[in-house]
């Protein structure tokens, strides 16, 4: 059974005056449990809007979400304990901070949720982990951290929650390449321990071909498509219509390709790339 | 919820009302409300509401935008109706117990509400019709005298033009705050009073930071460029009167001056 479903949902933006906006058209995706599914897409194709319905945060125009079976939107009472089991790291989550230690404000999400003592203080604890914010962190005031260590308090404020769905948006922007690769590295082993479901808002298609098993792309309120890596990216010269570019690595192996070289084109990451050349060089094919 | 803040919120258009010099619209405004003060008539009021409504016609803004302006002065309205209907002196027209309704309060609270209620549709009018921009830069003009007075006209202008630039900003990013807080299971809408205002706490504090950081990188924005105050600054958009201006000016001549005339030769029969 997927654990989320979206069907038919519409979402308007300031109905009836002259900023209405769709942001939603009618989609419908089901996401099975476990999956890492990367989600890329324009600004303004509705991404946002999109991940802020599964916790229930924005109400649809129309349609139906369901989450593990059941329709958010059923009972409202039910909705706080949802957003417990559907976290959501928004954009820049660092401005969300305001305890007066590190140690705390990873405990308001747990706190909320009406746990004992000595669980607060395990969640804490292995979810500042997860993230990499060593002890001597703990006692400090989040303030006076740096941009990428503020940015991990505050993921780790929602995986303390140990939610069953992890939503992040755009959880790199504003961070150079060595934050980016270490909250996304994070991330992915945050995944493979906790077996649970992850998206990952991007724009970078080199992350998403990196870490994601899963890739959705929106494209001007509407999903254009959802499937594996390979097959999405099998669809790059669209993907490249719609403005949004394929990983670098990828056009080197279309250039090869067109060049007459034998390569395999399904290639997106480094890493791949050098497999599949050596396997090419040991085979003899390229001198 | 917040979306729901009508304060200076700007309907774009081109209608007649849009065009107007924005200095001339506030002058208008001004002349309405006095005019709305001047009446004591009922043919009058309807001469000021049919004023009204032909504005916001001509304006093309939504009747529903003008009942939302409304909206949240009801409670003041109301109150002010009873205290008007309850205790003002003359021939009583209904007794019960201490309780006492005269002629004259009745007609006092009608008219009272009327005004108030014509008044503030006539000032939404304005916000809606003219950008936060058009109306400091009119507010600066119109002020300009006093500065022989060595009162800082430009100074104020650019703090209202600051301080309306970022009502939207603070109020977007207030919803994001607030959406990132619930997401955490923060809850704002149980408990008694003060557990909701400690439940506030999360919100404002990161608001403040925020506010002071953005005021921190506005003044060093606006020093890189050169910014020091109003001496010897050109507008990009010089305010100009026009012709439709003058028509304005005489609709509203008109209204008056038949407001006063009506109130002179015409009988009240209320």
């Amino acid at each position: 059974m997927p654990i989320i479903e979206i069907k038919d949902l519409y979402h308007v933006y300031s109905a009836g005056t002259p900023f209405e906006k769709v942001a939603l058209d009618h989609v419908n995706l089901s996401i099975e449990a476990g999956e890492f599914v990367g989600v890329i897409g324009h600004t303004g194709s509705g991404k946002s809007t999109l991940i802020q319905q599964f916790n229930g945060l924005l109400k649809p125009t129309s349609g139906e979400i369901l989450v593990d079976g059941k329709n958010i939107w059923d009972d409202k009472k039910n909705l706080r304990a949802l957003r417990f089991n559907v976290g959501l790291v928004f954009q820049y989550p660092e401005y969300q901070l305001f305890e007066e230690t590190v140690y705390k404000d990873i405990a308001f999400g747990p706190k909320n949720m009406g746990l004992s003592e000595e669980e607060i203080d395990q969640r804490v604890r292995d979810a500042a982990g997860f993230v990499g914010i060593s002890e001597e962190l703990m006692e400090k005031s989040p303030f006076e951290l740096s941009g990428g260590q503020k940015r991990r308090v505050a993921i780790a404020g929602v995986i303390a929650m140990d939610p069953k769905v992890l939503i992040l948006d755009e959880p790199t922007a504003g961070l150079d390449p060595k934050g980016r690769d270490r909250i996304l590295g994070r991330i992915k082993e945050y995944h493979q321990t906790k077996k649970n479901t992850i998206l990952l808002v991007s724009h970078s298609m080199e992350d998403v071909a990196k870490y994601a098993t899963k890739v959705l792309v929106m494209n001007k309120a509407k999903i254009f498509t959802y499937g594996t890596v390979d097959e999405v990216f099998s669809k790059s010269d669209t993907i490249s219509h719609m403005g949004l570019s394929i990983p670098q690595i990828s056009k080197v192996f279309h250039a090869l390709s067109e060049k007459g070289y034998p390569v395999n084109r399904n290639v997106y990451t480094v890493e791949g790339a050098k497999q599949e050349l050596l396997k090419r060089l040991s085979k003899g094919h390229v001198r | 919820m917040l979306k729901d803040i009508t304060i200076g919120q700007y309907f774009p258009g081109s209608s007649f009302i849009h065009r107007l010099d924005p200095r001339v619209k506030i002058i208008l405004t001004i002349a309405y409300i006095v005019m709305l003060f001047v009446v004591s008539n009922a043919i009058g009021f309807l001469v000021g509401i049919a004023l009204l409504i032909v504005s916001y016609v001509v304006a093309k803004i939504p009747a529903k935008m003008m009942l939302k302006g409304i909206k949240p002065i009801i409670p003041i309205v109301i109150f002010t109706g009873i205290l008007n209907l309850f205790f003002v002196s003359g021939t009583p027209i209904f007794e019960w117990g201490f309780l006492k309704i005269t002629y004259e309060g009745l007609r006092l609270a009608v008219i009272m509400a009327i005004r108030i209620l014509a008044l503030i549709a006539g000032a939404s009018l304005l916000t809606y019709t003219t950008s936060p921009i058009e109306l400091t830069d009119a507010i600066e003009s119109l002020l300009k005298p006093l500065k022989v007075l060595r009162f800082p006209v430009h100074e104020l202008a650019m703090m209202m033009t600051i301080a309306l630039r970022f009502i939207p900003t603070l109020i977007e990013e207030t919803d994001k705050i607030m959406s990132a807080q619930k997401a955490r299971g923060a809850d704002f809408e149980s408990g008694n009073l003060l557990q909701r205002a400690k439940a506030l706490v999360p919100i404002l504090i990161p608001l403040f930071i925020s506010a002071f950081r953005r005021a921190d990188d506005l003044a060093m924005a606006m020093e890189c460029r050169c910014y020091h105050g109003g001496e010897g600054r050109t507008r990009m958009k010089q305010l100009h009167l026009g012709a439709i201006d003058l028509y304005g000016s005489l609709v509203m001549a008109l209204c008056i001056a038949g407001v006063i005339c009506i109130n002179l030769f015409v009988p009240a029969f209320f």
